[in-house]
């Protein structure tokens, strides 16, 4: 009897041994089970927490049993990749509870003042025990400062990149395309500071008889300070896109260099650096630390963005949030849920304009 | 075309990208920047380059304005030094190991210990709460989710990235101080033993509160970098370890992560800078105290951005120096921080172009 003869009891190949054998459904939901109920007698048998230990505790128990379970039935490694598939999305249920309770609350708590006054009034004569009161004031203040805020970063913003893309060439455009990024993580309260020492400490009292003075101005300074390095970063990623013939075509035909930027490569590139602006006006709306140091807030409308104090609507939101009336957190609340939806619908629609991008990646 | 719902430009706030077209000229075609040479195989006939020209003064504009980013930089660093030295002349404590703020005293005596301890300290807890988390989110993206769900839930994200700060300060301070105090109030019925849960109350705005608010408005950043650099693997690593017989956690873990390892560093890196640097969440959700206690869940708690936001109100000229001081070290903290994870992605993006 040769060996090719013999039968090995257990290698014949039938449709049970081929497949390696998976989990029944019925089996997880039963040890989800009995981890939950394991770990609510725990819990409540010794009394040691609420519900909300039962399912921590149960979840826990439910993957060290499936771990188990699964080991025996399906081997070792595939109840480690069931393991930390269970806990990935486990995590991500986790990351969304807490974003979706500021959402909810964001709505819930802001809409108690979300009427016509909020937006028409200031808190100008608001006292302690006046349930008026709006952000009419900072509504102004966030649109201007955001306003001369873009004004300056944009063509600031804009030449950079192309610096970086057309003409940057060797050590120094790398060293500048370096220090954008870096400077993408400069805290905005650093921004403040350097806005306050250098423009309301030491250039605005030239024009204030000697006393230095908070303004609107200074906090779009600040502002612009935040949205340089956004709006290279992402005018160069846009400008790097523009294919290389359409350049090469407008050389052909003899057209100079910074004729052919203007009017060739920026056209081309524009809806992906508007994408790129309104995501960093989007974000420095946003900024509160800034505007605290340098425009200071003010109770009153204030038009002039040179003369004196002016509010924000996230400074706004910050201030009645430390204000002792009762009243405060609601108008805390409401500018919270204008603030957001402002910046929301700048993002949403940034994004919007993305899609429609013709430059494809 | 069109279409593209995974990318840096489009995702967080446009910024903080990593992308791999750095190192490349402008699309493929080479511009003809250079107009020192002369013109080869006897170009007579073409024009001279005038001496002054429109684009001379457009180059020359353009570099300036590439140029202003550094000159920002320095100036920043220049202008606080300047505000800082007086403050620091008058200082009559010793500004790295002084526990106390009172730079508005007639004898002024301030010190960074606690504050920078206090930040470094939320900064650790946000960190580590956030990074599994952000990390277990981007693979669930990249390689778990299906595309259906992939798309919406990382551009929610995204969204989430641009929210405000002073929103999840006022959440935290208003919603999530409730969950925290029981919490903590349970951690020290059953865990007082351990130090950082120890302490007799009240709880509730701790350095934990403020640490975990912190997590939450970090891990939209480090999710959407992560998610990028994992879904840049290499197709072909990720089928080669699947056609070896490897479960999908074994492929995640012999190709996606080995290969992402630099980029989640830079992520993680970035994120510590964003919580290092971040001002109002914490100034409105800790309760100001000036000591070093590793304390986890008692009130109390400071960082130097918080304590920027929260004293600027009554500083007088030194006590206005003396938090330039501080922000000046939170300034070189962040810096240091930034570069070397801009140092990392660099280097990664050189290694695989060199590899490629």
């Amino acid at each position: 009897m040769s060996l090719l003869d013999r039968e090995v009891p257990g290698v014949v190949m039938t449709p049970d041994n081929i497949r390696s054998r998976t989990l029944p459904v019925a089996v997880n939901l039963a040890i989800a089970a009995g981890a939950f109920a394991v770990a609510a007698a725990v819990v409540f048998g010794l009394a040691i927490g609420n519900w909300v230990l039962v399912v921590v505790l149960g979840a826990a128990f439910y993957l060290v049993g499936l771990n188990v379970v699964a080991g025996r039935i399906e081997g070792r490694r595939a109840a480690r990749d069931r393991a930390m598939k269970s806990l990935i999305y486990a995590a991500c249920v986790l990351a969304i509870l807490p974003l979706a309770s500021v959402v909810w609350t964001l709505v819930s708590k802001g809409i108690g003042r979300l009427d016509a006054d909020f937006f028409n009034t200031s808190m100008n004569n608001i006292g302690a025990r006046d349930p008026e009161g709006g952000a009419y004031h900072a509504i102004i203040g966030t649109l201007e400062q955001v306003g001369i805020a873009t004004l300056m970063s944009v063509p600031l913003g804009v030449l950079g990149a192309i610096y970086l893309v057309e003409y940057g060439r060797g050590k120094f455009a790398t060293t500048v395309r370096f220090f954008v990024d870096v400077m993408t993580g400069i805290p905005s309260i650093v921004a403040g500071l350097f806005i306050l020492s250098f423009w309301v400490l030491i250039v605005s009292p030239w024009f204030n008889n000697g006393q230095p003075r908070f303004s609107g101005f200074a906090a779009a300074l600040a502002l612009a300070v935040l949205m340089l390095p956004t709006i290279v970063r992402s005018t160069e990623e846009m400008l790097r896109l523009v294919p290389g013939p359409l350049r090469e075509g407008a050389y052909a035909l003899g057209v100079p260099q910074w004729k052919t930027i203007l009017s060739v490569v920026l056209p081309t590139a524009l809806p992906g650096i508007v994408t790129g602006i309104m995501l960093a006006v989007a974000r420095a709306a946003g900024e509160t630390a800034p505007v605290l140091l340098v425009a200071g807030g003010a109770a009153a409308i204030n038009f002039d963005p040179f003369g004196g104090n002016q509010q924000s609507l996230s400074l706004f939101v910050y201030q009645q949030a430390g204000d002792a009336s009762r009243y405060a957190p609601d108008r805390a609340w409401t500018a919270a849920l204008t603030l957001v939806a402002l910046v929301l619908i700048l993002t949403v629609a940034a994004k919007l304009l993305a899609r429609r991008n013709k430059l494809s990646r | 075309m069109g279409d593209y719902p995974s990318r840096s430009v489009n995702s967080t706030a446009g910024d903080l990208s990593v992308t791999p077209r750095h190192a490349q000229g402008a699309g493929y075609g080479g511009s003809p920047s250079n107009f020192d040479e002369p013109p080869r195989g006897g170009g007579g006939a073409l024009p001279k380059k005038a001496r002054f020209s429109i684009e001379a003064g457009f180059r020359g504009l353009s570099t300036a304005s590439g140029a202003m980013v550094l000159v920002i930089i320095v100036a920043i660093a220049v202008f606080l030094i300047s505000k800082a030295v007086p403050a620091l002349q008058a200082n009559t404590g010793n500004f790295l190991t002084q526990f106390e703020w009172a730079p508005n005293d007639t004898q002024p005596s301030f010190g960074i210990a606690a504050l920078a301890f206090g930040t470094v300290l939320s900064s650790i807890i946000a960190l580590v709460v956030a990074v599994p988390i952000a990390l277990s989110i981007a693979l669930f993206l990249s390689h778990y989710a299906p595309k259906r769900l992939a798309t919406p839930l990382g551009f929610v994200i995204d969204l989430l990235a641009a929210v405000p700060s002073v929103v999840f300060g006022l959440w935290g301070r208003d919603v999530f101080q409730e969950p925290v105090r029981d919490f903590s109030i349970w951690l020290n019925k059953y865990f007082s033993w351990i130090p950082l849960f120890g302490g007799d109350g009240p709880f509730g705005q701790s350095i934990m509160l403020g640490g975990l608010v912190l997590a939450i408005m970090v891990l939209p950043i480090v999710t959407s970098l992560s998610r990028e650099v994992f879904q840049q693997t290499p197709g072909m690593n990720e089928e080669a370890a699947l056609a070896l017989g490897a479960t999908r956690w074994e492929m995640v873990r012999t190709a996606v992560l080995p290969y992402g390892k630099p980029g989640v560093i830079a992520a993680v890196m970035l994120g510590l800078g964003r919580a290092l640097g971040e001002t109002i969440a914490l100034a409105l959700t800790l309760s100001v105290a000036f000591d070093i206690s590793f304390n986890l869940i008692e009130n109390g708690g400071n960082s130097v951005a918080a304590n920027i936001a929260n004293s600027f109100a009554e500083a007088n000229d030194t006590g206005r120096g003396a938090l330039i001081a501080s922000g000046l070290v939170l300034f070189a903290i962040t810096l240091v921080v930034n570069m070397t994870a801009r140092a990392i992605i660099y280097r990664r993006r050189e290694f695989r172009d060199a590899a490629a």
